[in-house]
């Protein structure tokens, strides 16, 4: 099958059974996308599928057959994204392993809401579980890299 | 998760032929329930057929009386789409509130409404919509489609196609979430037709969807306190009956309330 991930388009043999974020982790060696609960509740392993956030653990390789997927590793080609940029300066995180996730989700929410209010990026963020509870610092990382995002653009 | 063969196919009938000449096929559409049903081994299906690209599953579209939307729709383009937003807002808000973004990303509204998932919103909608489902052999109306606990009128094999809406002049969807998984601990769907007709269905609350006739006639009659009385009712780790049935009373009187004040 065909298929894009971080601008790459590349031919792969996969089996029918596999998951996305197997082919991703396993066959494409890009680690940085996490596998957390493996039930579509965490939000670890989330990527951008053309540019929409979804659960890598919840979509077979198939299914994306064809689409162009970003993972983690695709948003910082040279510099880091202003997105990962925010969430270190604001410690938007402490173990780190729900922020791959966390950040894509973000991305997708900053795509539909450049500046978002608490109540939006609470409900942009509702599939991503921090289990270290540290919401306060990612939403301050989320509203900083909205003033990156929008500074960078003006 | 167990091996199995994947189908894609743009044809509805090839999916159906597909199906019928393989042993232990399922379809598939956003996966959102099937995939995780299937990694927990409930469920291990020999031949996946894959029904999201079939046309006449993808469209959305207004008539006159009707709103229709095929059954491989997601629930972001149910919430987004003026149209929806415009004729029935209730069902807009509704697709909305499902899930979490990802989610709502993948899932559609056939799988939801097929899967009959006694805490899932659309069969609400569906139920106070008087929606018609469309499939590849018949059209069956809410009322007979919704069978209880995760059970459906489509046989083996019957693909759901399309879901068509009748317009309200109304509509309000009430929702309380279960915290983690985001379903209903209860949800209200209130429509108004023509001629004081009032359709108040429930999820959440019963092993199955169902309709409210008390709290229609409160919704007329605001002194009456309409209260829910049956033997099914949901009672789980996440909320005995009696909390959910009040959250279902204090849901209708939110939806009530907004329908007053559009």
């Amino acid at each position: 099958m065909q298929i894009t991930v971080n601008g790459q388009t590349q031919e792969l043999t996969v089996q029918d059974n596999t998951l996305l974020i197997d082919l991703i982790r396993d066959q494409l060696h890009l680690t940085g996308t996490h596998s957390g609960c493996d039930t579509t509740q965490c939000g670890c392993c989330t990527v951008l599928m053309d540019q929409v956030a979804v659960k890598s653990c919840t979509i077979l390789a198939r299914q994306a057959e064809g689409a162009s997927i970003q993972t983690i590793e695709g948003l910082a080609l040279q510099d880091l994204h202003p997105v990962q940029e925010a969430f270190s300066q604001e410690h938007g995180l402490q173990c780190g392993y729900c922020t791959p996730g966390m950040i894509m989700s973000t991305v997708y929410l900053l795509q539909r809401y450049p500046n978002p209010s608490d109540e939006q990026i609470k409900e942009g963020l509702a599939g991503n579980i921090c289990r270290c509870t540290g919401y306060v610092n990612i939403i301050k990382a989320v509203k900083s890299a909205a003033k990156k995002m929008q500074e960078t653009k003006a | 998760m167990n091996t199995f063969q994947y189908h894609l196919t743009n044809h509805l009938q090839l999916a159906k032929d597909i199906f019928v000449s393989n042993e232990n096929a399922r379809f598939l559409s956003g996966g959102m329930t099937l995939l995780p049903s299937m990694k927990h081994g409930l469920i291990q299906p020999d031949h996946l057929i894959d029904v999201s690209k079939i046309p006449d599953l993808q469209v959305l579209k207004e008539t006159s009386d009707h709103l229709i939307i095929g059954a491989a729709v997601k629930h972001d383009q149910v919430a987004n789409n003026p149209m929806v937003q415009s004729a029935i807002p209730g069902l807009a808000y509704l697709a909305s509130q499902i899930g979490d973004p990802q989610v709502r990303a993948r899932g559609t509204i056939g799988g939801s409404i097929a899967n009959n998932d006694p805490s899932a919103d659309y069969p609400a909608g569906a139920l106070a919509l008087k929606a018609m489902m469309v499939t590849d052999r018949r059209d069956i109306a809410a009322e007979d489609f919704f069978t209880g606990f995760y059970s459906t009128a489509l046989e083996e094999g019957e693909i759901l196609s399309q879901i068509k809406f009748a317009k309200p002049i109304k509509s309000a969807y009430a929702k309380f979430k279960q915290a983690a998984s985001g379903y209903a601990l209860a949800g209200v769907f209130i429509a108004v037709y023509p001629d004081q007709e009032i359709r108040v269905t429930v999820t959440g609350v019963g092993a199955g969807v169902f309709r409210w006739t008390e709290a229609e006639q409160a919704f007329l009659n605001p002194k009456m306190k309409p209260s829910i009385e049956r033997d099914d009712l949901i009672s789980d780790l996440h909320a005995p009956s009696a909390y959910r049935v009040n959250i279902a009373q204090v849901l209708f009187k939110k939806a009530a309330q907004q329908i007053q004040n559009n």
